[in-house]
């Protein structure tokens, strides 16, 4: 850049040296900065590539169906912690929250007789309310929400137990709650309500992060809270919103764990919020917020599984499972670092 | 002369024993700029936080096109067609310049699609805001679609000045919109702030930067220790006087200005 170069034109050296020819590296980083689902696509293809080499059984559609109905709890759970996570925070009760939702409901059904359809809604209405009280306490009394969850872990967590009364509750077949495990068959294609029930949520919130102005307003608020604040955004409820939608997403899952238990089970999902929150970083969105979209969720989702399933069916020690899984979080964090980095 | 579109009255703001505000008046005119400037502590802020909103004055009254408003919130300025430009480049960075430019204002889809389903007319914002960046003759900014975040600052505030130039429809408050640019960049915003004026709307800037200052201001409104110390105008008066006038090196009678 020296001065003798942009003397005789508008356009100055700087702007010339801005608009040279990406390297490769550029290129790809603009790509994958555009489209944040596209990298943990191809580590899910590639890790099915690999799979299926290792063991023909995985490709086979039976065990692809195993996959998908394992993939359905933690998969409807990430669509909740990716709205958390979009808005920069993190929701470590989740989990707690499901669990209690699910118990609520199989109780409320076997127990004292209720409806199985009015057994849902006032499970599903506890999961929103609960998820409000995290909402609240992060923008009323403006506390950080991992502090506020990982209290409201404890909380949830004791309420269930106590709840429970050290008891699992186990559904007659036939029961209206056990529809979320009812099996579909497509050939030997064997899907269950749940996973379908998890693929509408991903349509809804997907459709809605995309195409309303919540949506939008979502990202601005992950992306840069005060510009947000002064271009307008009603930034508080913007907020509360996202951690109540997310209660909606709590008891989709929280239905689909029932259909899978069988009833309610206190000490069923203890490691779904976490696997919850694997899926999300792996799914490419950053947990800075404001980035990432939910497909990338169900995808992270996709990938812990495949490699539990594939790694299984290869013949490795469950544990490797653990450590891919670790691996893989380290890694895309890692992309999401060098993602997050922009060079204009 | 035409009718001021944005005057205050008497305004008084006191925060404990500290006077903010003390019985300031302004009057803005449509298609002028002008410059508000002061010491720090001068109480060039609070004026600006009373007429865009963000506070509200203990005493006075703030008039827009005549009539009385009581602003609780930008909200209400905003919706009175006060749009402010913050010196922190208020925009969001992952999101591109159209949906910056109608951050919190998006336009819905017409029938059931955006009544019902609530969905984005995005093609119709894009359309708008090309045309608010053309009209603004902004020819840094070529890709409507591009990520903020790609922008350099000059740009970034080029996209908030658009913003509040295209939803402004009375009044644009820039308070201190080139404090974080480079010497080139705040050529652009102010080349952006007479564009804005020569379309009629009232200005109202804050700067530090005398020479900016002068080279855009139609009067100049100078604070000093929560009063307005005078009201002065570029041809009638140095930048040196109004460096005087502000740190009190020097007082102005009483009649000068407008």
């Amino acid at each position: 850049m020296t001065a003798h170069v942009d003397s005789h034109a508008a356009p100055t050296s700087a702007e010339d040296f801005l608009n040279r020819r990406a390297t490769l590296s550029q290129r790809i980083h603009t790509v994958l900065h555009r489209q944040p689902a596209l990298s943990p696509a191809i580590v899910l293809v590639l890790a099915g590539a690999v799979f299926a080499l290792l063991n023909s059984r995985f490709y086979q559609l039976g065990n692809l169906s195993l996959v998908a109905q394992q993939v359905a709890v933690v998969g409807s759970l990430a669509v909740g912690q990716t709205l958390v996570i979009l808005t920069a925070g993190i929701d470590l009760s989740i989990g707690a929250v499901m669990v209690l939702s699910s118990l609520v409901m199989s109780k409320l059904a076997f127990d004292h007789g209720v409806p199985g359809v009015l057994a849902l809604l006032i499970g599903a209405a506890l999961a929103v309310a609960a998820q409000a009280v995290n909402g609240l306490l992060v923008t009323r009394i403006k506390l950080p929400p991992f502090i506020v969850t990982l209290g409201t872990l404890s909380i949830f967590t004791a309420a269930t137990l106590i709840f429970a009364k050290g008891q699992t509750v186990a559904l007659p077949p036939g029961a209206f709650l056990l529809w979320s495990s009812q099996t579909i068959s497509l050939g030997s294609l064997h899907l269950t309500t749940g996973v379908l029930l998890m693929i509408a949520l991903y349509a809804v919130i997907g459709f809605a992060l995309r195409y309303t102005a919540w949506g939008r307003h979502l990202y601005a608020v992950g992306d840069d809270v005060e510009a947000s604040r002064l271009a307008g955004i009603s930034v508080n409820r913007v907020l509360l919103s996202a951690y109540m939608v997310a209660g909606l997403a709590i008891a989709v899952a929280a239905w689909i764990l029932v259909g899978r238990v069988g009833g309610g089970d206190p000490n069923s999902g203890i490691n779904a919020n976490l696997e919850s929150i694997t899926a999300v970083v792996i799914g490419g969105t950053s947990l800075f917020g404001g980035r990432g979209v939910v497909l990338g969720s169900l995808i992270g989702a996709c990938i812990v599984q495949v490699f539990d399933n594939g790694l299984a069916l290869a013949g490795f020690d469950p544990n490797y499972q653990v450590l891919a899984v670790g691996v893989l979080v380290i890694a895309a964090v890692s992309v999401d670092q060098w993602i997050r980095s922009v060079k204009s | 002369m035409t009718a001021p579109v944005l005057e205050a009255k008497g305004l008084v703001k006191l925060f404990g024993r500290v006077v903010g505000l003390n019985d300031v008046d302004l009057t803005l005119y449509p298609g002028e700029v002008l410059a508000v400037i002061g010491d720090n502590g001068a109480g060039k802020s609070t004026l600006i936080k009373c007429l865009s909103g963000a506070m509200v004055p203990d005493e006075g009254s703030i008039l827009v096109n005549g009539s009385a408003v009581h602003f609780k919130g930008p909200q209400d300025a905003r919706d009175a067609g006060i749009e402010t430009v913050y010196q922190t480049l208020a925009v969001a960075p992952a999101l591109d310049i159209a949906s910056n430019l109608f951050l919190a204002r998006e336009i819905r889809r017409k029938g059931p699609l955006g009544s019902v389903l609530r969905m984005l007319d995005t093609s119709a914002m894009k359309q708008q805001a090309t045309e608010h960046i053309n009209r603004l003759g902004i020819t840094t900014l070529q890709n409507i679609g591009q990520a903020v975040e790609t922008l350099s600052g000059g740009q970034r505030q080029a996209v908030a000045v658009a913003r509040a130039g295209a939803f402004g429809g009375k009044v644009v408050i820039l308070d201190e919109p080139t404090a974080a640019l480079g010497v080139r960049e705040t050529g652009q915003v102010l080349k952006l702030v007479k564009d804005l004026r020569d379309q009629g709307l009232g200005i109202i800037l804050i700067s530090h930067n005398m020479p900016n200052v002068f080279e855009v201001a139609d009067r100049i409104h100078i604070q000093r220790l929560g009063s307005c110390a005078g009201v002065i105008t570029p041809r009638s008066h140095s930048m040196e006087d109004a460096v005087a006038v502000m740190t009190g090196a020097k007082t102005l009678t009483p009649t000068s200005g407008t």
